[in-house]
């Protein structure tokens, strides 16, 4: 993290950046918050640890419009949301100066509680110099030991790899950590009759209090203002009111990024209620996949999306009926 | 007081559900929260904090005014009936039940709302101590012992017994009702009151029990609004909800018509201060920038309520928004940024 700093005070020093984006040291071990930099004596405050899974990509459409460069710190998956928010025309690259940062995989401290570890009081092993095997966790209830692999974030099982797809230099190193099959569960899913699969996702998405985490953190929803805020839609919002238009709020997200959601795991990362919102996103990813060819947002920026292009050999709309 | 084994206490919910709603925490989809109990349904007493709050069982999420029908040249308006079910809360902590006081001084203060009204009426809190309170927890800050909960019935999960002493009227009928279920716990004064002090012996150890208020109250509204620490503090703000939804004193909502298709159904909802159409008026929205509905959660709940209400912050240390907030920004970090401000500044002069 050192050496990550002394290059971003350089940065800040000889004027190549007006700010800086990237983690504040959080007031216990496991919540650094993203934030802004702007001067030497801010930067004592900046950290980068296992705990920073904030994708700062969407905060670059603001910071796109302040005045001068902002210095960004991406993640080699952060980076594809990057390269999709840019062929969409969200974010300005010549106002962003990134750093790719070394990722070894990000933890879920709700993964950390969920082991029955509690009253915290500091955490080893999450530091990025070295890949720890595991965390050693100081609790007021005793001493307690957590594998890197059970503490890590869902999306990391099933890493994206560890190369950055768009960077103005690198700093620190990657792995991948892929130890997981990106599509089994929606494979599992896919597997199940009408009725279970109603059951499963009415029993995740009962539990949404509609708070908008999924749709606020997320890169692909960048609309300055998203229907679901219009006070002229007719819809109870966020009443909660109704099982079918919780779903609807969901199905609608999940349409309106399909093929330009680059499957960051953020909308599941901050959701309270732990629904698995990903996976919607995933089985549209595997369907573009089967039905268009292998295709991943945000990984090449010129290439055709999938279901903006049209070509001859697309499927037509009988695919449903066929495919069940 | 009174004791029941643990292993027992399904019959004890089975007891209160026979004419009573009874809601527990249930783990649902791997979430705890507050939810009717069924029978065959495990309840997470260990869990010392739902992801919601326990208000939803007197002021719910939404719930329907009234509903307009129309069949052919025909209108009807139904009214809502008002609860009349007697139900049980169980497993409300400390902090919870300090919300509830909150929720009290808006809801039942001149005009009282009748809906919220009914519900207490109808309720009965069975709490529980904190046996392990976290480091997220700060409810020490507003004067809460989260050792000694005064509900209808308190509760202390000792090893595998709960103990269960009725505080009132309501609790003692209750204590009534499953009487035969519970046994007198001769002598227990003393374990409970061990289990007290080892609770708050664990509370002086947290992190954020200790945290100062100084400067947080009505004579400090101009310097603490005019304050521009909040444009560096609402940076990272994702303007969702989750901070509101998740609290137990929040209680903003909004009234909307709903249509059916075949009339219109009037429901309330919580709404947030953090959604940038909280407060929309005909001329507009009030609060124009995320930096300023930011401004208004924490103004409000430690400096415009308490200007209102004698003092008492509408902020109990649950510790609910330190662990949801999707971009690690909470309660705790904003009074500690004008705490250093203000030391920074006395080191100046």
């Amino acid at each position: 993290m050192q050496k990550l700093i002394d290059r971003i005070r350089e940065l800040l020093a000889d004027g190549t950046v007006a700010r800086v984006l990237g983690w504040r040291t959080g007031d216990l071990p496991y919540n650094p918050e993203p934030a802004y930099f702007e001067c030497e004596e801010e930067l004592q405050d900046f950290v980068y640890n296992g705990f920073c899974g904030a994708n700062l990509s969407k905060y670059m459409i603001e910071a796109s419009r302040l005045e001068g460069k902002t210095l960004v710190c991406l993640k080699p998956c952060d980076t594809y949301s990057f390269n999709q928010l840019l062929k969409e025309h969200r974010v300005d690259r010549e106002k962003a100066y990134i750093i790719g940062v070394g990722c070894k995989g990000k933890l879920d401290i709700e993964k950390i509680k969920k082991q029955g570890i509690k009253g915290i009081e500091s955490i080893s092993g999450a530091e990025i110099e070295e890949a720890a095997e595991s965390l050693t966790i100081q609790t007021i209830y005793g001493e307690k030991t957590c594998a890197y692999k059970d503490a890590m974030l869902e999306r990391c099982h099933v890493c994206k790899g560890k190369e950055h797809q768009i960077y103005d230099e690198l700093i620190g190193d990657s792995s991948d950590t892929t130890d997981a099959d990106r599509f089994a569960q929606v494979r599992r899913i896919e597997a199940m009759s009408p009725q279970e699969k109603f059951a499963f996702f009415q029993n995740e998405l009962s539990k949404c209090i509609r708070c908008n985490a999924c749709r606020n953190v997320c890169p692909a929803c960048s609309c300055r203002k998203c229907v679901f805020d219009s006070t002229k839609f007719d819809s109870s919002q966020k009443a909660n009111a109704d099982s079918f238009e919780e779903k609807m709020f969901h199905i609608i997200r999940a349409f309106h990024v399909a093929g330009r959601c680059t499957d960051c795991g953020e909308c599941s990362r901050v959701c309270p209620q732990g629904i698995p919102l990903h996976l919607f996103n995933r089985k549209f990813i595997k369907d573009i996949n089967e039905l268009y060819g292998e295709y991943q947002a945000g990984e090449d920026i010129t290439a055709d999306t999938p279901l903006t292009h049209f070509t001859f050999g697309d499927a037509e709309p009988s695919i449903v009926g066929e495919r069940g | 007081m009174y004791k029941i084994a643990r292993e027992k206490m399904p019959q004890l919910y089975r007891r209160i559900a026979e004419n009573k709603e009874l809601y527990l925490p249930l783990e649902i989809g791997g979430q705890a929260n507050f939810a009717v109990w069924e029978e065959g349904d495990t309840a997470a007493l260990d869990v010392l904090k739902t992801v919601k709050s326990p208000k939803d069982a007197f002021f719910p999420q939404s719930e329907n005014l009234y509903t307009c029908k129309r069949d052919g040249k025909k209108l009807s308006i139904e009214p809502q009936a008002l609860k009349e079910q007697e139900f049980v809360v169980f497993g409300m902590k400390a902090c919870d039940l300090q919300g509830v006081q909150v929720l009290d001084k808006v809801f039942l203060a001149d005009p009282v709302d009748s809906f919220y009204a009914a519900r207490r009426e109808h309720g009965t809190i069975v709490a529980l101590a904190c046996h392990e309170p976290e480091e997220t927890c700060f409810c020490k800050v507003f004067g809460i012992d989260c050792a000694d909960p005064a509900a209808d019935v308190a509760c202390w999960m000792i090893a595998d017994e709960l103990f269960w002493k009725p505080l009132t009227g309501k609790g003692e009928a209750l204590t009534a009702q499953v009487c035969d279920l519970l046994t007198e716990a001769e002598g227990a004064e003393e374990t409970v009151e061990a289990e007290k002090e080892n609770i708050r012996r664990i509370v002086e150890k947290l992190p954020y029990m200790h945290l100062s208020l100084d400067g947080w109250n009505a004579d400090a509204q101009k310097e603490k609004f005019d304050s521009p620490l909040w444009e560096e503090l609402y940076k990272p703000c994702l303007a969702c909800g989750t901070c509101t939804f998740v609290c137990p004193t929040c209680q903003c909502y909004d009234i909307k018509d709903y249509d059916t298709g075949h009339g219109v159904m009037r429901y309330r909802c919580w709404d947030s201060c953090m959604y940038s159409d909280f407060t929309m008026m005909a001329h507009g929205n009030n609060r124009t920038s995320q930096m300023q509905r930011f401004r208004q959660r924490f103004m409000h709940k430690l400096v415009y309520f308490p200007a209102n209400n004698n003092g008492c912050y509408s902020c109990v240390g649950c510790g609910r928004c330190v662990e949801k907030c999707p971009a690690s920004l909470n309660i705790v970090k904003v009074i500690k940024k004008f705490s250093e401000e203000k030391a920074a500044g006395g080191e100046q002069q």
